[in-house]
């Protein structure tokens, strides 16, 4: 009965320390994007600013690709174009092995988690070494990201310092995280220097300049394109704004949506090669044009990946992002997995939410998310025989009201039975935390009756008297 | 002494069915404030559900059966008063989609959730309770983020947050005092069918909820959303915790010597 997510989340993030912990940890964010926000006077125009320009990017997507892909490729990167995860794999992976690459460290990318790069290039023999702490975390873990800016907010410093102590040159029981990130520090500087080539997600891409923009906290995307003599930039296509003025508007909400910080501690904007090095930027489509193509749903393209309805998502914080069991958790999450992540359990994200739209309330481009969550599930929802049977049924009911008055009477007749605890009991789902409230007596509209002819009875009598 | 207003309001009470079925006393407090304040009340029997249920399991043809029944009921009323944000936001923001922008406008703008009713329509900000108990606010989500009965935390810009329409009229309510709660708009976890369909997340939420609402010290917690009441006492229930649920309307009709 209960979905899949419920399910997980009390497997991946049971109850205890650990829950509250996270939780806690994620809603330090949130509070840090308020106070940023509050900083910040411009920061509700921004939103409005960020939201007109991002839907302005998206009605002439395809006239900002061409012209990204004209003024990139005059700059000297080399513009590639995936239809889907499959295609992004087999084009990263013959650049990587017709230059005989078998080393590659990498910066954090949402799109290549999407794609399933990492365990593409490692069956084929190639290395990958994820550079940003968060993300190496969770690799020497063997897990996926559970958040898309913190990859490894669901661990706790103990747990970090356990796996470091397994996995590189790190004492037992050490949890300082200074001294933790050191360690990984002088772990991943002999990568970087040992590397063939680096692989980087991409924030936005600039048309005008067919600039590619990478953000960061550690400078290690920075690194990485700097050593080695190939750079893979790998983006999703709604990733493209017409201009550098517009790049202005949305860094500044980015880093504040995200963390709170006023900008990211390195910025860098690629505008082709370095000398004597290759750039090749993968533009990748893997159901997005499917998306734009949904005036319902389209405006989720937007998304700039900030995390910050994560943040603000009581469920999210209390399930993990582990029990998604998608790339991309939270809100934006079940908004873009109807459209993007094909399982049928997927597609029934959209109903992991309470709709309390504090979501849509935080989007630093102003993504409808609740509405979309609402939508979603209107259209595309995997649905049951049975559920749709009992909806119709239901609604029969509730559309007479003399049928739905004898319904009442028959639950309140059976409220005691249902109250307690047995197999097959149909409030069972309800019960497995909580009570059935007490019996409520007799419905308002028999008492309002009673109420009314009463005092009708007392008006006559006062007539008489 | 209470306010009253100057002309008498032709008021069709909006009895969600929940209410009508499992919280009957929060129907006739809501009654009993109106006319207290003036109103002439009247409830169509022929009122069911709203639709909401419908709407949120994504059950669209059955969601405009109902919400073009609920539309039918109320077609004549003056003002339609709720006491319930979530069936008022469903009227006002989901009405659209189902029925169509001309029919679901006029009735969108005539239904008003209880609290916003007094406060913005009758203009009264004290009602002439007496309720002397420490009392937490739970915002209700629709409430706050649908109809704007108060600003969330996470709205930023214009001013400080808080100080919404509920929390006005419970200031006018003599002897209350408002016990501040940690996270005080955090969702409680309800969600409807969210409650059904992801148990244990939507427990998890509520024990939080709870845990913030025990902490604050308060007796009683109070709200404009029976359901999100009825979803914390269900949970009290069982954890033994926590202060007593009471619907801002039983609050509003409290101590008025009826």
């Amino acid at each position: 009965m209960s979905a899949a997510l419920d399910r997980r989340a009390l497997e991946l993030l049971p109850r205890g320390a650990r829950l509250g912990a996270h939780d806690a940890a994620v809603f330090a964010l949130r509070e840090k994007r308020d106070a940023a926000g509050t900083s910040e006077p411009d920061f509700e125009p921004l939103r409005d600013h960020a939201r007109a320009l991002k839907a302005h990017a998206l009605d002439h997507l395809g006239l900002l690709l061409e012209r990204f892909e004209a003024r990139a490729s005059a700059a000297g990167a080399v513009v590639h174009w995936a239809e889907d995860a499959p295609a992004l794999n087999r084009i990263v992976h013959e650049l990587l092995d017709a230059r005989g690459a078998r080393r590659v460290v990498k910066s954090k990318s949402m799109l290549t988690e999407e794609c399933g790069l990492n365990p593409y290039l490692e069956s084929r023999g190639i290395e990958v070494i994820d550079t940003d702490l968060g993300e190496r975390i969770v690799q020497l873990g063997h897990e996926p990201p559970s958040h898309i800016i913190m990859p490894a907010i669901h661990r706790t410093r103990e747990d970090i310092g356990e796996l470091f102590a397994r996995e590189l040159d790190v004492p037992a029981g050490e949890t300082d995280p200074a001294r933790l990130t050191e360690a990984a520090r002088r772990h991943l500087r002999a990568h970087f220097l040992g590397a063939d080539a680096a692989i980087t997600g991409v924030n936005f891409a600039v048309a005008e300049s067919g600039t590619v923009v990478v953000v960061t906290n550690e400078g290690n995307a920075d690194l990485g394109m700097s050593l080695p003599k190939l750079h893979i930039a790998c983006l999703g296509i709604e990733k493209v704004i017409p201009g550098l003025g517009d790049l202005a508007v949305l860094l500044r909400l980015l880093a504040r949506s995200a963390t709170g910080q006023p900008l990211s501690v390195y910025t860098s904007l690629v505008t082709g090669p370095r000398p004597g090095a290759e750039l090749h930027v993968v533009l990748v489509d893997n159901g997005r044009t499917r998306l734009l193509a949904d005036d319902a749903h389209r405006r989720a393209l937007g998304c700039i990946r900030c995390g910050a309805c994560l943040n603000t998502c009581p469920v999210y914080r209390r399930a993990g992002g582990h029990a998604y069991d998608f790339a991309i958790p939270g809100p934006i999450g079940a908004v873009l997995a109807p459209a993007l992540g094909g399982s049928a359990e997927r597609r029934a994200l959209p109903l992991a939410s309470t709709l309390c739209g504090s979501c849509s309330a935080v989007c630093p481009v102003r993504i409808d998310l609740h509405e979309q969550l609402v939508a979603w599930r209107a259209t595309d929802l995997p649905r049951g025989r049975a559920e749709r049977v009992g909806a119709r049924l239901a609604a029969a009911v509730l559309a007479r009201p003399v049928l739905y008055g004898v319904a009442g009477r028959v639950a309140r007749g059976l409220w005691p039975a249902l109250s307690r605890r047995w197999p097959g009991n149909p409030a069972s789902p309800w019960l497995a935390s909580r009570e059935l409230p007490a019996h409520p007596g007799a419905s308002f509209r028999t008492r309002w009756r009673a109420k009314t002819s009463a005092e009708r009875g007392h008006e006559r009598s006062g007539v008489g008297s | 002494m209470p306010e009253r207003t100057a002309a008498p309001v032709d008021v069709a009470l909006f009895v969600p069915c929940y209410v009508d079925q499992l919280a009957p006393q929060v129907g006739l407090a809501s009654a009993a404030v109106l006319e207290r304040l003036g109103c002439k009340v009247t409830f169509d029997p022929r009122q069911t559900c709203c639709g909401q249920p419908f709407v949120t399991t994504g059950a669209h043809a059955e969601a405009v059966r109902l919400a073009r029944a609920h539309a039918a009921v109320f077609a004549g009323a003056e003002a339609v008063v709720c006491p319930s944000a979530s069936c008022v936001a469903t009227v006002r923001r989901r009405y659209a989609d189902l029925l169509g922008e001309r029919e679901a406008a006029p009735l969108a703008a005539r239904t008003f959730e209880l609290g916003e009713f007094i406060a913005n329509v009758l203009g009264v900000s004290d009602v002439g309770a007496a309720f002397p108990h420490r009392v937490a606010l739970l915002e209700s989500c629709h409430g706050l983020r649908e109809l704007g009965l108060g600003r969330a935390s996470e709205q930023l810009g214009g001013g400080a947050a808080g100080g919404g329409i509920t929390e006005r009229l419970l200031r006018g309510v003599a002897g209350l005092e408002l016990a501040p709660i940690a996270r005080r708009d955090e969702c409680c976890g309800f969600g409807g069918a969210f409650s059904v369909g992801f148990p244990e997340l939507s427990a998890r939420i509520g024990r939080d909820k709870l845990r913030a609402l025990a902490e604050s010290g308060a007796e009683f917690v109070t709200g404009t959303d029976a359901s999100c009441l009825l979803h914390l006492e269900s949970l009290r229930a069982r954890e033994g915790f926590g202060p007593r649920a009471i619907h801002l309307a039983e609050i509003l009709a409290s101590g008025t010597g009826a």
